[in-house]
């Protein structure tokens, strides 16, 4: 079922997920209006993850609606990844393959074809700036190569919304800031709406338009960074915003699965 | 169709490059039928304690131990399935809009792939062993299907229990525990006559031993089937299509 409001991109109602007894996401309402980078932070275990799996139709929610570029994920979820892209925190890309192998098979399953799928390809390795590796390994690159790739892997198909989950989680500063690049050229470029998590508030501070904080599972607060900041104070930075907003820190809590896949990832960028 | 299709070989494309990049499994698997055929074979028919008719005993088990040559290879498929979800892999392909069942069938056939050119490296030791094989197209065409089909079975009944126990941990346990009472419970290498009848009941709910009638009527000279190929090819395909449609319901679960 088709949305009527052109200009929202992402919107949840009421939104909950429950894995037997932990409720992982609780009633979460927000909208992500179009061509926005959105954020969502928190802590480990906040429902960050959760919130982008329901999303991009990885996961079903309990309970609440959700919808993404104008389709409920629960009852058109193959119309909602025909307009999606996803970068997981996990590394997505094929170490076993090659950088031209890997985006070959995503435009592949994004039904591109022939000519179309070649010229892709090729402005794909462009945007990553991988052209001159485009036939090594991927085992071979970098961490910022990798995540490069997979943004590049993830906006094949120009898909209208795209989902980061932890992007630069394991990056050193200048193959984040590469990353940040990328993502701004992304919206500038094709006015697509980027949904972030993150708990790195250097990276919520300079990509996103709005940002929603989420702790154990619940919307803290959601608005523009500079609007949180003056809330909080005249010399606030977004480290105090979420401490004042959730009454926790950053890096505080979360669950064995959540902390054991983030330091998997961080070991594999190396 | 055409579509499904499309996706399908776009996943077996990927996974056929994988493994012609590292065939070291390929070599490492091959190390086992050798011993089957070379030790054990030798030995028993020197010994003639299992009733074979007019074969050589070494020339009865070569299709059995084909079959579980691709039983004990393909059986393991699960654990790449799982280390691709470790990996995020998994997650990248579930949010594309292909077809959960076009990705398993693409996984499935690059098995099935995989298990011809183990066949052949069966096929160069039984040579080396004075196999007595039949070269004729129809038997060879007939045991390359076999072949293949029964590699789709075993790896996507592999990926259906990666799915449920999901750690690679849990998926060794299991994946030892079901390979010996499938390879036993089967006529790999001893006939169905022989077995007890509670044993012969439960090898009829066994693939692989339809799999290695298939193989035992084609493989060798003098070989015959005891259902025939219909009935052998028939009962495959139905249980390779039963395990792709349960596979496809379970795979998008490996995400979550």
């Amino acid at each position: 079922m088709a949305a009527t409001n052109n200009t929202i991109a992402i919107a949840t109602v009421d939104l909950s997920k429950r894995f037997n007894h932990v409720t992982a996401l609780d009633r979460l309402t927000l909208s992500v209006a179009r061509g926005q980078i959105f954020g969502l932070l928190g802590p480990n275990g906040a429902g960050k993850s959760t919130t982008i799996k329901i999303l991009t139709t990885l996961l079903e929610a309990s309970s609440g609606r959700a919808t993404v570029a104008g389709f409920d994920v629960a009852a058109d979820p193959i119309e909602v990844r025909r307009r999606i892209g996803y970068v997981p925190q996990l590394l997505s890309a094929d170490g076993a393959l090659t950088a031209t192998e890997n985006l070959t098979l995503s435009a592949r399953l994004y039904g591109l074809h022939g000519a179309r799928l070649t010229t892709r390809v090729r402005e794909a390795l462009a945007f990553a700036g991988l052209e001159t590796v485009a036939h090594k390994l991927v085992r071979t690159f970098s961490g910022g190569m990798i995540r490069r790739l997979e943004v590049a892997q993830a906006t094949l198909h120009t898909p209208e919304i795209l989902f980061l989950d932890e992007p630069t989680i394991g990056l050193d500063p200048v193959a984040r800031r590469t990353v940040w690049e990328r993502l701004q050229q992304l919206r500038h470029s094709q006015g697509m709406t980027i949904l972030i998590t993150t708990h790195d508030m250097e990276e919520a501070d300079v990509l996103c338009d709005e940002l929603a904080i989420l702790h154990q599972g619940r919307l803290a607060v959601i608005g523009q960074p500079e609007a949180l900041k003056a809330q909080v104070g005249p010399e606030a930075d977004l480290a105090d915003v979420f401490a004042h907003f959730s009454g926790a820190v950053i890096e505080q809590e979360g669950y064995y699965r959540g902390i054991r896949q983030s330091r998997g990832t961080i070991q594999r960028l190396g | 169709m055409l579509d499904w299709l499309y996706e399908s070989a776009a996943v077996t494309d990927t996974e056929v490059r994988k493994l012609a990049r590292d065939p070291t499994e390929l070599l490492s698997r091959a190390v086992q039928p050798v011993l089957w055929l070379a030790v054990f074979g030798q030995v028993f028919s020197h010994v003639r304690g299992i009733p074979t008719g007019s074969l050589r005993y070494l020339d009865y088990m070569a299709p059995g131990i084909l079959a579980q040559s691709i039983l004990f290879s393909a059986i393991f498929y699960g654990i790449a399935i799982i280390w691709e979800r470790d990996l995020g892999i998994v997650h990248k392909l579930l949010v594309t809009p292909a077809r959960r069942s076009a990705l398993v069938f693409g996984k499935a056939v690059a098995a099935g792939l995989r298990g011809l050119v183990q066949a052949a490296v069966v096929y160069l030791v039984a040579i080396a062993l004075h196999v007595a094989i039949r070269w004729e197209p129809l038997p060879m065409i007939t045991v390359a299907a076999g072949v293949f089909v029964g590699s789709c079975i075993f790896s996507t009944f592999s990926l259906v229990i990666a799915c449920i126990v999901k750690t690679r941990e849990r998926f060794m346990g299991i994946g030892q525990l079901l390979t010996m009472p499938l390879f036993f419970a089967s006529n790999a290498i001893y006939p169905l006559d022989i077995m007890p009848d509670w044993l012969r009941g439960i090898a009829a709910f066994n693939p692989l031993t339809y799999l290695v009638d298939a193989l035992r009527g084609a493989m060798i000279v003098g070989g015959h089937s005891v259902y025939g190929d219909a009935t052998s090819f028939g009962i495959m395909l139905l249980v390779f299509l039963l395990l792709l449609a349960l596979a496809a319901r379970l795979y998008p679960g490996l995400a979550r």
